[in-house]
């Protein structure tokens, strides 16, 4: 048997659209499987995630909770993405966003009213994802270090470097033997719309954020570059494009908008640092698979946030009513990745299965 | 395995979306045959060939071997049935060695020693075809003559019978062209057949014993060489006969628009390879550069276009001195460049044709103001590049790697020429064009002369250079031999200068 790799000659809106979605329903086919494996009728346990994310009021607030950092860090990761810039690290942006954010919310918090205090922490933890991310563009602009690499050993250094402080210099002094920083004052703290957690300024924010990014990629000089330079960086250089400044730029933005996806955790539902897992629950991850279903668009991003995080709620319901694992999700959404990963391969090439004929 | 004694392909059809590529397409080649393939830009040629290797499969028709229907549906199933085709763009790792490139994938070596074993074999067909290379030097260390030289045994190993060379002499220089032809003659006494696909109907008369014409995807016309000449063969193309002369207007050259003067380049391999360059282009004229291409050539107009670092001398652009200078800078002065390379540099093969058409003056208005991109607008001028210089495409929104090979070459030529540069600088402007763009494209450079600009042509091709410079430069090892005019010159001691030899010039010394 012999397996030949083809490229696809032609390819449509209609197929896109098809492979689109049967990937994604090869997904739900696959967790099925899994589902079957544990002995639990997967038509049942896949209808109960999209009743308990979707079906009830409840279920929607924190559906809608979860999609804000997925749809800003995705639309940060569909901007890389887009210049081939396989950006990992975005757990990493967030949680140095969320440092930046409490240092300056601890700091200044206190004296400042919220109108002012609040810009200032949004301002710094832009900065402080964004610096983050500078660091593999440099890497890999000035030294040709793997960016896929860099950004994902920076994911341990930043998360080591957060235990470190909220276990030393920053330990909240009425926090007893807890590892939190203090929590921020009151004007520090985005208030919830109703009796929900839902930040409507936060909610805002990502839509806003993603329909922007899109605007970026296709209307601007900015995303006409860094498309130029991720499909073919040779005619990059000959359209005098300068490739540093442009990445750095477009990393400085990818990593700056996970790190507002920090301030958000933060300021509105932890409202002090503690440990990463805690500040983050992979949402950086996630999000990687939120900008490949929003066809690395990042406006679609919203969409597909919002659908993920309805799995990570709807997961999270199943696993407590059915007594499932608490990696569940994790299993739903590599599952997912990978067919769509696949879809894509297929829309672009055609795979021939053979028989071998001596 | 028997050979192939006669191969047909009969009533191919294929379509693109919105491209009808093969109509109805027969095809016979008998051993022994070398059959040239010709057609205009985007007439189908390239998709048939492709059919052919298994690479793309036909709507409707068949491919028949020695009468037996054949089923290809990739090419390990036309390697199987003995054809084997090299694209313009060759497919070797750069990294490896010649050996490894050509034991990848194959499926008789032996498990162990297989270096042994492929060793023996390239010697063994290198001697019966004429084919020299070294086993074990890297494919980036080669020239294009010798990774097609690596292509045709890679293929031969695979006991390819019949061989399909798609525009196979555009990368090479004459005289590795001439090597070429030699193999493919001692090919055909083997009793291999090949399948020549060419721009160039001088290569088709002097090498193929029968042609076949295309044209919009049908075959319209076919003949035995012996009956057919030049003229005829370019009236089966484009329905006309092509100019052998360029009418110019007189005009005295102006001031100096580029003045290059002792210049130093590096290789990328760091070695020197332009040495102590210098020349003038002043308005009004059309200066060719004349040489076997490798003797710095490349890196000279790379370093004038701010693509690579100049070592020593300078560069001034219009009296301001520009030497190494940013590409972006540089080209805001009104440079433009058709780069040798094009399909590598000069387009984003994903990136739909309206989007190429503006690559590297995305930057200025009117096709982006305040950092927005006017993309309505860019897509009108798309449309008019498109129209002008006959780019043949479905529309403007596909990827610019739908297109032809030629009609990627018109689309940056029209980018590059439309603007009105006060320099444009083309390097090998018309390989790959049929003879009816090329003529198109010649008259477009005299053009860009009269009007006042200064163009810079850099050529292998020596009618080309007689046809429409006012100057030929003739570089040999990254220096210049000697300039002459083309009017008051003899085309054989240009041609002893490209090899090295100074002559005794009757021409200016600039
Ligand atoms: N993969 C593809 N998708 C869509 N259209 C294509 C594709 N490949 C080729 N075409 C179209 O089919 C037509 C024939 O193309 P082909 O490459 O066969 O031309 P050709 O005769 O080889 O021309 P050239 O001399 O310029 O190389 C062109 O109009 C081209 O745009
Ligand atoms: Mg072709």
């Amino acid at each position: 048997m012999t397996v030949t790799i083809l490229p696809r000659e032609k390819t449509s809106a209609l197929f896109n659209a098809l492979i689109l979605f049967g990937s994604l329903l090869a997904g739900l086919v696959a967790v099925g499987v899994v589902f079957l494996a544990k002995g639990i009728n997967p038509f049942f346990a896949i209808g109960e995630i999209f009743t308990a994310s979707f079906g009830s009021a409840f279920g929607f607030q924190e559906t809608l909770t979860k999609a804000i950092p997925l749809i800003l860090i995705g639309s940060g990761l569909a901007l890389a993405y887009r210049a081939k810039f396989w950006n990992i690290g975005a757990e990493s942006q967030l949680l140095l966003g969320a440092v930046f954010a409490t240092w300056i919310g601890l700091k200044f918090g206190p004296g400042l009213p919220a109108w002012a205090i609040l810009p200032l922490m949004f301002l710094a933890g832009f900065i402080g994802g964004g610096l983050w991310g500078l660091i593999p563009a440099i890497f890999k602009v000035k030294f040709g270090i793997n960016e896929v690499i860099s950004t994902l050993m920076l994911n341990y250094i930043a998360a080591e470097f957060v235990k470190f402080l909220v276990v030393g210099p920053w330990k909240g002094e009425t926090k007893y033997g807890y590892p939190y920083t203090d929590d921020l004052p009151t004007q520090a703290i985005l208030k919830h719309l109703g009796s929900t957690r839902i930040s409507l300024l936060m909610l805002v924010i990502a839509v806003c954020t993603a329909l922007v990014l899109a605007f970026l990629v296709y209307r601007t000089r900015f995303g006409y570059e860094i498309r130029v330079i991720g499909e073919n960086p040779e005619a990059g250089r000959y359209a005098g494009i300068d490739f540093f400044r442009t990445s750095l730029i477009m990393m400085f933005i990818s990593g700056g908008v996970a790190g507002l996806a920090g301030v958000g955790e933060l300021s509105s539902i932890h409202h002090h640092l503690s440990y990463p897992e805690t500040i983050s629950a992979g949402y950086g991850f996630t999000a990687i698979i939120v900008a490949w279903l929003g066809r690395l668009n990042p406006g679609f991003s919203i969409l597909s946030g919002l659908f993920f995080a309805g799995i990570i709620v709807g997961g999270d319901a199943i696993q407590m009513s059915m007594g499932l694992p608490a990696t569940t999700v994790n299993v739903f959404n590599g599952l997912i990745l990978i067919f769509l990963i696949t879809g894509d391969f297929l829309l672009n090439h055609r795979v021939r299965f053979q028989r071998r004929v001596l | 395995m028997k050979r192939i004694e006669k191969l047909e392909m009969k009533g191919i059809c294929k379509s693109f979306v919105g491209v009808k590529a093969n109509r109805n397409v027969d095809l016979t080649i008998e051993k022994g045959d070398i059959l040239g393939l010709l057609g205009e830009n985007g007439a189908g040629k390239t998709t048939l060939m492709n059919i052919l290797y298994g690479l793309y499969m036909p709507d409707e028709g068949q491919v028949l071997v020695n009468g037996e229907p054949l089923h290809l549906k990739s090419p390990k199933d036309s390697m199987k049935a003995g054809i084997g085709m090299i694209h313009q763009h060759f497919m070797l790792i750069q990294k490896h060695t010649v050996l490894e490139n050509i034991a990848l994938g194959y499926a008789e070596a032996p498990f162990l020693f297989p270096q042994k074993y492929m060793r023996k074999r390239i010697e063994e067909y290198s001697r019966k075809f004429g084919l020299e290379v070294d086993p074990d030097k890297k494919i980036w260390e080669l020239s294009a003559g010798e990774q097609q030289r690596v292509e045709i045994l890679k293929a031969l190993l695979r006991n390819a019978d019949l061989l399909i060379m798609d525009e196979p002499t555009s990368v090479l220089t004459p005289p590795e062209a001439d090597e070429l032809f030699e193999i493919l003659r001692k090919m055909i006494g083997e009793g291999h057949s090949v399948i020549l696909i060419s721009h160039k109907l001088e290569e088709i008369i002097s090498i193929c014993n029968r042609v076949m014409v295309m044209r919009k995807g049908e075959v319209t016309g076919a003949a035995e060489i012996k009956d057919v000449t030049k003229v005829d063969l370019a009236r089966m193309m484009i329905g006309r006969e092509i100019s052998a002369s360029y009418e110019k207007a007189a005009l005295e050259p102006g001031d100096p628009v580029l003045e290059i003067a002792s210049l130093s380049v590096n290789s990328d391999q760091g070695l020197p390879i332009v040495k102590d360059f210098s020349m003038t282009v002043r308005r009004n004229e059309i200066l060719g550069i004349a040489g076997v291409s490798g003797n710095g050539q490349r890196e000279m107009v790379e370093a004038v276009t701010g693509l690579r670092r100049a070592e020593k001398g300078t560069v001034k652009l219009q009296g301001r001195e520009v030497t190494n200078k940013s590409a972006r800078t540089i080209h805001n002065l009104g440079i433009n460049h058709v780069p040798e390379e094009r399909i590598k540099f000069g387009t984003v093969a994903n990136l739909q044709l309206f989007e190429n058409s503006v690559l590297k003056k995305h930057h200025e208005k009117p096709y982006s103001t305040n950092m927005l991109m006017n993309y309505p607008l860019i897509k009108n001028h798309a449309d008019s590049i498109i129209e002008k210089y006959h780019v043949d495409a479905a529309s403007i929104n596909v990827p610019v790697k739908n297109l032809s090979g030629g009609n990627m070459q018109k689309l940056i030529l029209g980018r590059e020429i439309a603007s009105e540069p006060s320099l444009l600088i083309a390097a090998h402007p018309t390989y790959g064009l049929d003879v009816g763009a090329a003529e198109y494209i010649r008259k477009e450079l005299i053009h860009a002369r009269d009007r006042g600009g200064a163009v810079l042509l850099v050529s292998e091709d020596l009618e080309e250079l007689f046809q429409v410079c006012d100057k030929i430069a003739v570089m040999f090892e990254g220096r210049i031999m000697g300039i002459v005019d083309p009017s008051d010159c003899d085309i054989d001691d240009i041609g002893l200068m490209m090899a090295g030899t100074s002559v005794g010039l009757k021409g200016e010394k600039n």
